[in-house]
């Protein structure tokens, strides 16, 4: 048998999401919206603290939904580049005297350009390759982190200290819900963005690529250009997510971003369902409380909780919380009937 | 010269570790197209049952066997009870079945025998090997342990008439069902192999880089490294890719000032991407080729 007569009718490695399924009704959006703008009012600082973590987690878990939902690629990195972004942010801020806000952006740039840079050998690889070569990304990252080159700037194993921001204008706010709302504006606001790109002809073209990558190339789709697209996109949002999360936290350090994250991240994907955009706030609840449960439970258990609950998404609601969405509304459809 | 020649050597020796690593994954991804992320985690496990095993007053080499069949076992539980639903499901679930078995192996093992670190008895002593300074007695017992599986592997797939059926059920499953060999068994059977072959690798190590829950992580990236690098469709390659790995690695550790253990796995991922890009086949793996 020679290789070339092997015929490969490999199975998608994603399974297809249509793109109106990726997102939310209206009404349901301005739910969830209202309830997020309200919360906070009504409760404890460290609980407006848990869920500017929430939405911080949110976007990263979105951000890899984008990737994997969206074009069908794998990443088990994306602690990495939400390193990057935590350092590129907290170093800006505390070396160069830069306003919080401005940091955000550049943090975006800065890892959009990693991902598209780390998606070009990666355009090459699919399926397990990709997986095998973001993880071995996840893994080396803290240790690029303490390297003795860049104490000077990252603080090395110590880290370093990122101060809040306070309430501009005035305003008589707590830093922690000044934080809050802010998070909570950049985060609808790459969320619109990313519903926008999925559904514009970029988007098209990353489910072309997700669904056939054969059919999207012989369509006239520049696979390898969309791909590392996707890889940058990805990467970028993660960095503001990264960043936002360093000046929550108010300190970076190199073991906070170890292959944990990255997996408590993927996960939080696969309970969200991949590809349902709306899911990402699911599994980054389930990602920041699950643990906490755990821990009440037993120290130190908490992978295994994550892990058990993990096998149990995936043989009981493979689409995760889409689908646990999709059941409910069929009942309410139901009640209603009668 | 003699520098040199002892950073070979060494390297080689830990070479002999990424070796068994990388036949571990490569007999799994042989098996079922998918790379274990949980290959070390189990590993890891291995070795500390063998440890728990000692602990209760065990030899050692009453407690080595034991654990390999443990392992043999448990690989097998593992395929039949998680993995086998799974066979027909995307890339990613089955991805995220690895990495939930990673999770749970990880915490189960910090659980149970907590993270501080311990000793690991090497059966080999650690004097100096045949009175040479260049390898301890220990470096030449994981050479000679890797040598003596591969050889027996290899005669185990050419010459009885399960391993030949194995590599019928790897290479063209559908054929090899019509001939009527049970694949789903040899798919099983590919696992405890490989969890066996992963239990000895993590007992040979175990002496080197002390034993506790997080000890495989770089062992498992470099094997990885080494898969790669040798073709993930070759296992003759993976043992190759495994020795040539563990020369690079030392080689660079010396040779290269500033590169130290502290950079050890970005040195592992920079050469996974490099394989990757240059020659995403490996030296001995065969290129896949589409035919739409």
């Amino acid at each position: 048998m020679s290789a070339a007569e092997e015929v490969v009718t490999e199975a998608p490695a994603v399974e297809a999401v249509p793109k109106r399924a990726m997102t939310l009704g209206y009404g349901t959006s301005l739910v969830v919206l209202a309830a997020l703008v309200i919360i906070p009012l009504l409760v404890k600082n460290f609980i407006i603290f848990q869920m500017t973590m929430l939405l911080i987690y949110a976007l990263a878990v979105l951000a890899l939904n984008i990737l994997t939902g969206g074009s069908g690629q794998f990443s088990l990195g994306q602690s990495a580049f939400y390193a990057v972004g935590a350092y590129t942010s907290a170093i800006l801020m505390e070396h160069a005297g830069m306003n919080y806000a401005l940091t955000l952006p550049i943090a975006g740039i800065i890892c959009f350009g990693f991902g598209f840079l780390f998606g070009q050998p990666a355009l090459r690889l699919s399926g397990v390759y990709l997986a095998l070569a973001t993880f071995a990304l996840a893994t080396a990252m803290p240790q690029l982190l303490k390297l003795g080159y860049f104490e000077h700037w990252t603080g090395g194993v110590q880290g370093l200290v990122v101060t809040k921001p306070d309430a501009p204008f005035g305003l008589p706010m707590s830093q922690d819900m000044w934080l809050y709302y802010f998070t909570l504006v950049v985060s609808i606001g790459i969320y619109i963005a990313s519903v926008n790109l999925l559904r514009s002809r970029s988007g098209r073209a990353f489910m072309a690529i997700r669904d056939n990558e054969i059919a999207a190339s012989a369509m006239g789709v520049d696979v390898a250009l969309y791909k590392t697209l996707a890889f940058g996109v990805s990467a970028g949002i993660t960095g503001v997510a990264g960043g936002l999360g360093a000046i929550a936290v108010q300190f970076v350090a190199p073991d906070g971003y170890t292959i944990q994250l990255a997996i408590s991240l993927f996960l939080g994907m696969v309970v969200g369902g991949v590809g349902w955009l709306p899911g990402s706030i699911v599994g980054s609840a389930f990602i920041i409380f699950v643990p906490n449960i755990a821990e009440g439970i037993s120290k130190g258990l908490s992978g295994a909780v994550f892990g058990v609950l993990l096998f149990l998404v995936i043989f009981l609601v493979p689409h995760g919380a889409r689908q646990v969405a999709i059941v409910a509304q069929q009942l309410i459809a139901k009640l209603k009937k009668n | 010269m003699e520098l040199f020649a002892n950073q070979v050597l060494a390297g080689i020796a830990t070479g002999a570790i990424y070796a068994c690593m990388a036949l571990a994954v490569v007999m799994i991804y042989q098996a079922i197209d998918h790379l274990n992320f949980a290959q070390g985690e189990m590993a890891m496990f291995s070795t500390f049952i063998s440890w728990q095993l000692m602990q209760w007053g065990v030899p050692y080499w009453g407690a080595f066997v034991l654990t390999v069949a443990f392992s043999f076992a448990a690989g097998i539980a593992i395929e039949r009870l998680l993995f086998k639903p799974l066979a027909k499901a995307p890339v990613l679930t089955n991805v995220a079945g690895f990495i939930a078995l990673y999770a749970i192996i990880n915490s189960v093992a910090g659980l149970i025998w907590d993270f501080t670190i311990k000793q690991y008895p090497t059966p080999f002593g650690s004097s100096p090997f045949l009175g040479s300074q260049l390898i301890s007695t220990h470096q030449a017992g994981m050479i000679g342990i890797t040598l003596l599986m591969l050889v027996l592997l290899f005669f185990f797939f050419r010459f009885t008439r399960v391993g030949l059926a194995m590599r019928a059920a790897a290479s063209l499953p559908e054929s090899a069902r019509l001939v009527g060999i049970n694949t789903s068994w040899m798919i099983a059977l590919g696992w405890g192999m490989a969890a066996a072959i992963g239990s000895i690798a993590g007992m040979m190590i175990a002496p080197v880089v002390f034993l506790e829950p997080n000890m495989m992580l770089g062992v498992l990236i470099y094997g990885f490294a080494a898969a790669v690098l040798g073709g993930l469709s070759s296992p003759f390659g993976a043992v190759v890719g495994g020795f040539l790995v563990g020369v690079f690695e030392n080689l660079v550790g010396t040779y290269i000032p500033g590169v130290g253990n502290e950079l050890k796995l970005p040195i592992a991922l920079a050469l996974i991407v490099t394989v990757l890009v240059v020659k995403p086949a490996g030296l001995f793996g065969r290129a896949i080729v589409k035919r739409v």
